[in-house]
């Protein structure tokens, strides 16, 4: 190789890594979707921490709250979510709110974004939004006592400056079940679900519970994808549970595709997350969805004036966490009222959804009449209630 | 199993076997030219992300799947100048290409993720035909994309084994220092062959974000780059054979959700009862199966692959 060429490779591999960093710290300068009033979401500064002075500590008594996403923010998904929860609460509260979106559930990843919140921008605390970033955030929280740290969806925490949360998403899943079982003219209902854990199977069994209830003979038929993301076999598994007779598709995946092969096939569709109406208008019936804003702005508000004490907080809808998307027009009036009703009595505590009788898909009793479920064998349910079909463990 | 079922099953298969081998087709052309291109993935990534935003903006998918095909194309052409022109190593260039395609394509549709579609592929339906039982839903009920693919697939086939251009590229494959020898650039052979290529790439991530799975996203390529470079492999480097193991890949694809919706019993075995999980690697497998089979077939021959295959060429070394 001579000269000029060894230059031009050694120009393009400077070239490469150069597109590289900017493709890595670009995903945090979201211009256009930020406040164009919050300095938040300026791009975390890339030098090393040690190159540094370490920054000195805010001197107003202003919270700064860091929030590490785990996908991008304009998925419309999960991500997006709790960036909606992260606005409502920076609005609610006047804290610095800052991000970074597409954070992998890698230590190392994790760890550096958290350090340079930290150091660099004196975050009080910081909100992890995935179930991988767990181990990192107990290890940084005894690392660092005076930063809370906020996890959600996992299980560990401690006394002083961990916590995690989460919602009852069951709760509007069970509601969304109840309108979909008034919309199946088939009597048949898809279901696109992501992985057979308790998490999901709660959801599908809350779901088809609610269904039963607007209609006893529905039947709700699980497809696995397993993948959390991979939009094309998502719709495709749809499409499938559509071609084998369902007239309804629901899901606990975070994208819009099993929406748009049910408008394709002038079905209906549940969707998750968010309300993803505007994707297929013509499909959408109603969404259990989440709402984070109430909780974020409570958990700065409490750091903020130093009551913050952790915990593992699985809220519902009484909180409003989780709550329910406006339903389609075309839902009958009395299927709503029926919905309200219920919807009442889940706020009140007069009522859960895993309220027995409730049978299993082999027909045994698995919640005897007059008991409630408890939280603890709903956090590791691992079985499907009649009405079902699909296997709750796939080999 | 109902018959729509079965039908949608065969549907599924044409439209994933196209997206594969659009993007196999274009790694076939460069392999035949002697050059390992395993960025296939990142050049499906940017293709799908250009795709969609010139659709956005166009309203156009033909304009989104040129558009595509043209940044294809030039990703591709990235590969070409470090790996051909500069001569630096095929496998880690490709990988790098991987990567960072797929990390540039999150870069520049950071802004358009979860934008609602407007410019879509639709089933074209082709009069008459479309309307007979099975045949007609199957193979003249699709998306303009397959038909295109079907022609692109005769095209490479024709320009490869019947023309003069089809046998320099072979011979750059082949030989380098004899297609030099005969007065032909293989710099400019290889590069065209990475580029168009990239082309089919980044026209099979189009077909993707317009119509398979409408939008743009990170990740939603989901690996089906590698299953093309595999395709390569499978298809023993020929359009023809080629378009089997697509519609065989393609079959394994669509069956993965369709299995568990199906009740089969063979033999006394619920065969939908096989894990889905384990489906999903049912492309893989055959791969492996298919190479063992292809090896043993050729024992006592020369292999299938393109003899310079992967190998850099430069004029003053031997």
């Amino acid at each position: 190789m001579n000269t000029a060429q060894k230059f031009l490779l050694k120009l393009l591999v400077v070239l490469t890594a150069a597109t590289l960093v900017a493709a890595g710290c670009g995903n945090d300068d979201d211009d256009d979707a930020a406040p164009a009033s919050a300095p938040a979401t300026e791009a975390p500064t890339q030098e090393p921490a040690a190159t540094q002075a370490p920054a000195p500590a805010p001197m107003d008594d202003e919270v700064v709250a860091a929030f590490v996403f785990v996908g991008p923010v304009g998925d419309a998904g999960w991500t997006w979510a709790h960036d909606q929860g992260r606005r409502y609460a920076e609005a609610e509260t006047g804290a610095t709110t800052l991000f970074v979106e597409n954070v992998p559930e890698v230590a190392e990843d994790f760890r550096a974004v958290a350090l340079d919140f930290i150091e660099n921008e004196g975050a009080d605390v910081i909100f992890g939004t995935s179930f991988g970033y767990m181990d990192t955030m107990e290890e940084l929280a005894s690392e660092h006592p005076d930063v809370v740290f906020e996890h959600a969806s996992g299980f560990k925490m401690n006394d002083t400056n961990f916590g995690n949360y989460f919602g009852r998403m069951y709760q509007p899943r069970y509601l969304s079940g109840m309108a979909a079982g008034a919309m199946t003219e088939a009597d048949q209902i898809g279901y696109v679900a992501a992985f057979p854990i308790p998490e999901v199977l709660r959801g599908i069994n809350a779901f088809t519970l609610g269904a039963q209830r607007t209609n006893p003979d529905v039947e709700v038929h699980v497809n696995w994808t397993f993948t959390w993301f991979d939009p094309a076999l998502e719709g495709d598994a749809a499409t499938a549970l559509l071609e084998a007779g369902a007239d309804v598709i629901a899901m606990h995946q975070d994208s819009t595709a099993p929406g748009l092969a049910a408008q394709e096939a002038g079905a209906r569709w549940v969707s998750y997350n968010s309300d993803m109406s505007p994707f297929a208008p013509e499909a959408f019936i109603t969404a259990p969805v989440w709402n984070w804003g109430p909780y974020y702005a409570r958990i700065i508000e409490a750091v903020g004036d130093g009551s913050y004490v952790p915990d593992a907080y699985w809220g519902g809808m009484d909180d409003g966490i989780v709550t329910l998307a406006e339903p389609a027009a075309d839902v009958p009036v009395e299927v709503i009222e029926e919905v309200l009703q219920v919807w009442e009595q889940i706020e009140s505590g007069d009522w859960d959804v895993f309220t027995g009788e409730i049978r299993g898909q082999d027909g045994n009793v698995v919640v005897a009449a007059g008991e409630t479920m408890d939280d603890g064998a709903m956090l590791s349910m691992d079985f499907f209630v009649e009405g079902v079909v699909g296997d709750a463990a796939p080999s | 199993m109902s018959e729509d079922a079965l039908i949608g099953l065969f549907v599924a298969t044409v439209q994933f076997g196209t997206l594969v081998y659009l993007a196999a087709l274009g790694e076939l052309i460069a392999e035949r030219a002697g050059v390992l291109n395993l960025g296939v993935e990142g050049m499906m990534a940017m293709g799908a992300v250009s795709g969609f935003m010139v659709g956005l903006e166009t309203g156009s998918p033909w304009a989104a799947f040129f558009a595509a095909a043209a940044v294809g194309a030039l990703v591709g052409g990235f590969h070409a100048l470090v790996s051909v022109v500069l001569g630096a190593g095929q496998v880690v260039s490709g990988l790098a290409l991987t990567i960072g395609g797929l990390g540039l394509a999150a870069y520049v549709g950071r802004n358009v993720v979860g934008e609602r579609p407007e410019a879509l592929f639709t089933d074209l339906g082709i009069a008459g035909l479309a309307d007979i039982p099975w045949i007609g839903e199957i193979f003249f009920d699709q998306p303009p994309v397959v038909y295109v693919a079907v022609v692109m697939g005769l095209s490479v086939w024709f320009v490869l084994a019947r023309t003069r251009l089809g046998l320099a590229i072979r011979a750059a494959g082949e030989s380098a220092p004899t297609t030099d020898t005969a007065g032909h650039s293989v710099m400019a052979l290889r590069s065209g062959a990475v580029m168009v290529g990239g082309a089919f790439a980044g026209a099979a991530g189009s077909f993707l974000s317009l119509y398979m799975a409408p939008g743009w996203v990170e990740g939603m390529v989901a690996g089906r780059g590698w299953i093309a470079v595999a395709l390569v492999i499978f298809g023993a480097w020929r359009p023809g054979r080629l378009a089997l193991g697509a519609l065989l890949f393609g079959f394994t694809l669509a069956l993965q959700p369709r299995l568990q919706s199906f009740d089969i019993e063979l033999l006394g075995v619920q065969v939908n009862r096989i894990s889905p999980a384990l489906l999903g690697i049912l492309p893989f497998v055959l791969t492996v199966v298919v190479l063992v089979i292809i090896s043993w077939r050729y024992r006592h021959r020369p292999s299938v692959a393109p003899a310079a295959l992967g190998l850099p060429y430069r004029r003053e070394e031997r």
